[in-house]
């Protein structure tokens, strides 16, 4: 696919964006991420299954432009089979470069994705806490 | 390839080229020389004056001042009109859902210490002609309203407006890229003072646009220079693309009122068979809107995903009022100023026809979008 000019994509957006990796929901999923308001025009949303700290499955759904969907997917490839604290340690920056950059104006756009990523993981670790403190009860 | 998109950028029509290219290998003389060389392409740009004059009912041909751009002209328009009269008062008066480059201008000239208000519109875009008798005072100097919106289609009462402006002893300035070839324009009727055109959007080359000014109507120069253009645009005229534009001007007085009846018809068609999309809806007025022009909104999925979808998978090119298109950011102005809610802005899509589409690519279009709106809302947590 070719680069995009008007808009400023890479190849590697252009793909992400035809053929995203990881689309939906994983069922049941041990932590969700929300992040962005459709108001603003980004609405990002990760869900996650981890067993023993490794995230084991990942899917995302997103309201938002092209490099909005390409950040998305890129962040769940990213995060797949890693431990949680390798996860929480994506940045925005690792979600950019991975896609061979995007145009300065959609930074936000990486920003959200790997938000969506840390709230799911932290909404992992709060109901973990939880249930030990039932099972400590 | 279905392309869509042009209102943004129109192929160039051949026999334009065809007539024009001379004035780039030939006859390539300064009009301002006075060997004869230089007279030839004088009296190209002055025949390309006349074509222009005519498809808009202007009367004296040394009304149409060529400039390099629809920006140009949009600025030697208000900030020359407003600088030159400015004795009168400090007032401009902008509709809320003008292109940038009028908006620009008008912004800058608040900056200089004029005072500048915006006319609201009505849910379709028309302007509110009450609020605009309104807002007007013996100190405005100038009213700026698109005759047409080149997103969202509709079309202004021009002639209502020109008379509510002109009651209250200000000018009139209409931006008429978008409607120029397309529907008849007739300045005599109208009672327009500046009206701006654009060759481009004419089906000429880039590089021309014109600005109507009415005699009598005093305009200071933006750039000062040679004196050409009655000293009002200074510069050695483009004559290639004056020329073109002249030719593209001849061509739509000539064509337009069969091929607005066939692009029409096409784009009835176009709206009748995006609208069955679910939770598709048409911007712009349903029927007061010009006749190649359709805007539709689409609710949970953003404005540049469709454009990036329709290109990759089915080579079909729109346009978007999105905000992830636009380098701020901001939903359109324009949209907001209809009263849609940001969300209901995010999902724009503009599809503007010329001389290449045909019936056949009605349906593939509306395919494509069936496809393209449930591909992303099967992505979207909406």
């Amino acid at each position: 696919m070719e680069e995009r000019p008007q808009i400023g994509y890479s190849k590697r957006v252009m793909d992400h964006f035809m053929n995203p990796r990881n689309v939906g929901e994983v069922e049941d999923a041990d932590g969700v991420g929300l992040v962005g308001n459709p108001v603003c025009g980004d609405l990002m949303q990760v869900t996650i299954r981890v067993e023993d700290d490794v995230i084991t499955d990942i899917k995302f759904k997103t309201f938002g432009c092209g490099s909005a969907i390409a950040t998305a997917s890129m962040v769940t490839e990213l995060a797949m089979g890693k431990h949680l604290d390798e996860a929480l340690a994506i940045t925005r920056q690792d979600v950019a470069d991975e896609l061979e950059g995007l145009p300065p104006v959609k930074m936000h756009c990486s920003n959200l994705a790997a938000d969506a990523l840390h709230e799911a993981i932290e909404d992992y670790q709060e109901k973990k806490k939880k249930k030990e403190a039932e099972v400590e009860a | 390839m279905v392309y869509l998109d042009h209102a943004s950028a129109m192929p160039v029509d051949p026999r334009v080229l065809a007539f024009a290219r001379r004035y780039l290998e030939e006859e390539f003389g300064n009009p301002s020389s006075l060997y004869d060389r230089g007279l030839s392409t004088r009296r190209a740009v002055e025949a390309a004056r006349g074509e222009v004059a005519a498809l808009v009912n202007a009367g004296d041909p040394r009304s149409i001042v060529f400039t390099g751009s629809a920006t140009e002209s949009n600025n030697l328009a208000i900030r020359g009109t407003v600088l030159r009269n400015r004795r009168k008062g400090k007032k401009v008066l902008v509709s809320a859902i003008e292109h940038i480059s009028v908006m620009n201008p008008a912004k800058d000239l608040q900056k200089q210490g004029f005072e500048l208000e915006f006319i609201p519109v009505d849910e379709y875009g028309a302007v509110d002609l009450a609020a605009l008798e309104g807002l007007l005072t013996p100190e405005t100097i100038l009213v700026s309203v698109n005759y047409a919106n080149d997103e969202i289609g509709t079309l202004e009462p021009i002639r209502e407006v020109s008379r509510v402006v002109h009651e209250a002893g200000a000018y009139l300035h209409v931006n008429a890229t978008a409607a120029a070839g397309r529907i008849p324009i007739d300045l005599q009727e109208d009672g327009t003072d500046l009206l701006t055109l654009s060759g481009n959007d004419l089906g000429g080359p880039r590089g021309a646009a014109a600005l109507y000014i009415r005699p009598g109507v005093k305009v200071q120069s933006m750039m000062p220079g040679g004196g050409q253009e009655r000293g009002l645009r200074s510069g050695t005229e483009n004559v290639f693309a004056i020329a073109g534009m002249g030719e593209a001007a001849r061509l739509a007085s000539r064509e337009m009122a069969d091929e607005m009846g066939r692009e029409q018809a096409i784009r009835d068609r176009l709206i009748r068979e995006v609208l069955e999309v679910e939770e598709a809806a048409l911007t712009g007025h349903p029927t007061e809107r010009l006749p190649h022009h359709a805007s539709f909104r689409f609710s949970r999925i953003e404005g540049e995903s469709i454009l990036l979808n329709l290109d990759t998978f089915f080579d079909i090119q729109v346009a978007t009022g999105s905000a992830c298109s636009s380098r701020t950011l901001e939903p359109s102005h324009v949209l907001l100023a209809i009263g849609l809610t940001h969300e209901q802005a995010h999902g724009s899509v503009v599809m503007t026809l010329g001389r290449s589409n045909t019936v056949a690519d009605v349906r593939y279009v509306a395919d494509a979008m069936r496809e393209t709106v449930g591909r992303l809302r099967g992505i979207s947590p909406l």
